[in-house]
């Protein structure tokens, strides 16, 4: 081994970079320290490194000197590593033989004592050296790419997102748990800041989905497990069975009319109404095809009524479907899946039990002209046209007691606005107060939008919080603070509005374990960063749209599918994806196939062969630890956990780390 | 902020060295954070990169006291910020069982730490560093698992 070491030809590149580092460090001192390590064979200086004139300056100097191995003390590697390797590449030295010491974050930055920074450049570069006399030639591997992107979640953000990649040419499936895709939106009656009816501009997008060639609809399909990797995802899907023939079904609607169970509530209509076991979630739907509900389809409880099968005039019911797994490839994910509302039931001073004190997601149903009441603005308690409506924000939100979200959910102030609006435009007699800690706006014509509430329509904003709600009567007592004035006030309504807050889905958490990236403190899924890769997770190849990522209105949701899908569409236009070469390589002969490299392993990377080795002669099987080097992230967790040290990490190996352990501590 | 100077004083002869493993994601780009918020601390930490904190072998730490250093710091992200999902769950459970071993074969407890500094955190990298010096100059330096042969 120490023959082999002497051979090394090591170049050492100081950097002054300006006066950042050539301040506090004696950088000619580092250069000829440098000179006496073992195995350098050429060290210099320059002021700028990184600048071309730098860059060539290194080149030209391994092609004289005939250099094998680069190592560059300058700034951080998360700075210019990639900018080295590439000038190394380009000079015929395999990218992986350059070794970066930080001596500009890590050193000159950080102290004031020329001698120290000095003394710590000149270690921190020994262990460079060190550590580089070690590396391998590392040549990155090749996988395909499946040309296929699966959607997670169709409402507007996957969508938008499925439009986009399949309007690219690419296939596109998307798998919505419900049996509509649509989602939220579909749910909305208008939307702010324009006012044009959400069904309008989202159902031309749906059909557009449902006909488009290149996409495909898992409608009633939950995703059940994935693995793979980045152009590999290998995903079961599960249909569930709708009891229903798509085919043959023609959406008619003689079975929903027929049914006799009427007593579910209708998830679509928020609970407002109910519909039958056999249902189609709403007029709009797509695929516009019933679906039968187990839990209260009377031939499924008990095997008598079938009434919808004997009335159906295609034959399309078929109570003998089974839940169906299929497995599907996929290059690429987007996740889209969406948002909730908090549950009411610890906020009891807002009354949410009583039937007059609604949210504002049931609120759009009840304006909606397809809604409950046909549009009509009644309370849900005796239809009635009502007065006096409070609003209240930030339920919930803003809230950092352990029964709220301590974030804002964003979407409330315009929501609430437009709630606000859109009575005094049908009932300008209609009284409209509401309750607010800030009004918050931000946005292309939102708060020419809030403000249009307030000086066009009249309506009441008062800043501060509803303490508690009495019902009186036919009356809602509601008491409340207006911190302006600092007077209590109490308001006669007759139908309270409450702006819940919004939240992850409750299977998020599920979700995140199937498809292995985070979530944050909230359950939100967590991007790559929160600036600069805002739509990718950190598992390459899984992207994020909408509000599963944070809460998010429709234009923010719209951009960012858009923005995930053409991050899709940039991975599948790829013919081969590169690999990390730093990965996990299992040593056979030292391998004992005890296995407990697979249980640490995060990616599933690591499995099992069966190989044969010749033993003086004599042939013995074993088992030993495989990596699949597509999988693998390099973490390095198994080479901590190989009790025989069999399994090692490609540049950052354990003599590496070792070399470099010794260095710093001559 | 610096504590080189009133640390100096107290004991002059004595520089200690501490050897600090950094993940790469989290407490790595925190320390570069350090760095570029010219937040001080002494040029006895020197920082050795590791993909992630769960690649940090018993092995490396050993080595390290064996061969001079006079406190170690394994610094990855925070428990469930991992980049590697679970890495840093692993390093917090092998070394709450190898501390035990290091103070067992006479590490003053004080000398090893596993901290989590996210890559956010300049100043609490900074911090870390400045606390566990402090904590070394306390202590001396070691002598305990110095081996003799060490030395070039």
């Amino acid at each position: 081994m120490q023959g082999g070491i002497k051979l090394r030809k090591i170049g050492v590149f100081v950097c002054w970079c300006g006066s950042n580092i050539a301040a506090t460090v004696d950088v000619e001192q580092v250069v000829q320290e440098a000179n006496k390590m073992s195995g350098v064979a050429y060290a210099a200086d320059y002021q700028y490194m990184c600048s071309e004139i730098g860059q060539n300056m290194m080149k030209d100097a391994i092609l004289k000197h005939n250099l094998d191995r680069v190592v560059i003390a300058a700034c951080s590697p998360r700075m210019h590593e990639g900018t080295f390797r590439r000038a190394a590449e380009e000079s015929g030295i395999n990218p992986y033989l350059v070794e970066i010491a930080n001596i500009r974050e890590q050193c000159s930055w950080v102290h004031k004592d020329k001698k120290a920074g000095t003394e710590k450049a000149i270690a921190l570069t020994r262990a460079a050296v060190a550590k580089v006399t070690l590396n391998t030639e590392l040549i990155p591997g090749e996988i395909d790419v499946v040309k296929k992107a699966l959607i997670i979640g169709g409402g507007i953000a996957g969508i938008q997102a499925a439009l986009d990649i399949a309007d690219a040419g690419y296939k596109v499936d998307i798998v919505e748990k419900t049996p509509s895709i649509g989602g939220r939106m579909a749910q909305l009656d208008k939307t702010f800041p324009t006012l044009d009816c959400s069904a309008c501009i989202l159902t031309p997008k749906m059909v557009d989905a449902a006909r488009h060639p290149n996409i495909t609809l898992h409608t009633y399909s939950e995703v059940e497990k994935i693995s793979g990797y980045v152009g590999n995802f290998n995903v079961s899907i599960k249909k569930k069975a709708r009891y229903v023939d798509m085919d043959k079904c023609t959406g008619c609607r003689i079975c929903t009319e027929k049914c006799p169970s009427k007593k579910a509530k209708s998830e679509f209509e928020e609970g407002l109404k109910n519909r039958g076991a056999v249902y189609i979630p709403f007029a709009q739907a797509v695929p516009n095809v019933p679906v039968i509900d187990t839990d209260e389809c009377i031939k499924l409880k008990t095997g008598k009524c079938g009434l919808c099968e004997k009335l159906c005039p295609s034959g399309a019911i078929d109570f003998n479907q089974k839940d169906e797994m299929i497995t599907e490839e996929y290059g690429a994910i987007v996740v889209a899946s969406g948002y909730d509302i908090i549950d009411l039931d610890k906020f009891g001073e807002y009354q949410y039990d009583h039937p007059d004190v609604i949210t504002s997601l049931e609120f759009e149903r009840i304006t909606n002209a397809a809604g409950p009441t046909n549009g009509k603005f009644v309370r849900p308690s005796d239809g009635e046209k009502p007065k006096k409506v409070v609003f209240v924000q930030c339920v919930g939100s803003r809230d950092k007691t352990e029964r709220g979200k301590s974030y804002c959910s964003k979407i409330c102030c315009m929501y609430t606005a437009k709630h606000s609006m859109l009575i005094k435009e049908k009932y300008p007699d209609i009284e409209a107060y509401v309750f607010y800690i800030d009004v918050r706006t931000p946005g292309k014509n939102f708060d020419e939008f809030q403000r249009r509430a307030v000086e066009k329509y009249g309506v009441q904003y008062i800043k501060g919080m509803v303490g508690k709600i009495f019902p009186e009567g036919k009356k809602l007592m509601v008491h409340g603070v207006d911190t302006m004035s600092g007077e209590t006030l109490v308001i006669d309504a007759d139908m309270v509005v409450l702006a819940a807050a919004t939240k992850a889905k409750s299977d998020a958490v599920d979700l995140k374990r199937k498809l292995n990236i985070s979530t944050d403190i909230n359950n939100f899924f967590t991007e790559a960063h929160p600036k600069l890769r805002p739509v990718e997770t950190a598992s390459a190849g899984i992207y994020l749209a909408g509000a599963c990522q944070g809460p998010k209105d429709i234009p923010e949701t719209v951009a960012q599918s858009s923005a995930a899908a053409a991050k899709v569409i940039g991975l599948l236009n790829k013919s081969k994806l590169v690999n990390n070469p730093c990965v996990s390589a299992v040593d056979e002969s030292l391998c004992s196939g005890c296995l407990a490299c697979t249980e640490m392993c995060p990616y599933d990377a690591i499995s099992f062969k069966n190989i044969e080795i010749d033993d003086h002669g004599q042939k013995i099987k074993k088992v030993v630890a495989d990596v699949n080097e597509a999988l693998c992230h390099g973490c390095g967790g198994c080479t901590v956990t190989c009790r025989p040290g069999a399994i090692d990490l490609k540049g950052f190996t354990n003599k590496q780390i070792l070399a470099e352990v010794d260095a710093i501590c001559r | 902020m610096s504590l080189d100077s009133n640390i100096a004083n107290k004991n002059e002869e004595f520089k200690p060295l501490i050897v600090a493993f950094c993940c790469n994601w989290c407490s790595y780009a925190g320390a570069d954070l350090a760095g570029t918020s010219r937040l001080k601390y002494p040029a006895n930490v020197k920082i050795i990169r590791v993909p992630c904190s769960c690649r940090v072998n018993l092995n490396f730490v050993l080595r390290a006291f064996q061969h001079g250093a006079d406190g170690v710091v394994i610094a990855g992200c925070h428990p469930g910020d991992c980049h590697y999902s679970t890495g840093n769950y692993h390093t917090r459970r092998r070394f709450s069982l190898i501390t035990n071993l290091t103070e067992y074969i006479g590490i003053e407890k004080e000398r090893f730490k596993v901290d989590w500094i996210s890559a956010a955190e300049g100043n609490k990298f900074a911090t870390v560093m400045n606390d566990i010096l402090e904590d070394v100059y306390k202590l001396g330096p070691n002598k305990k698992l110095r081996d003799a042969r060490w030395k070039i």
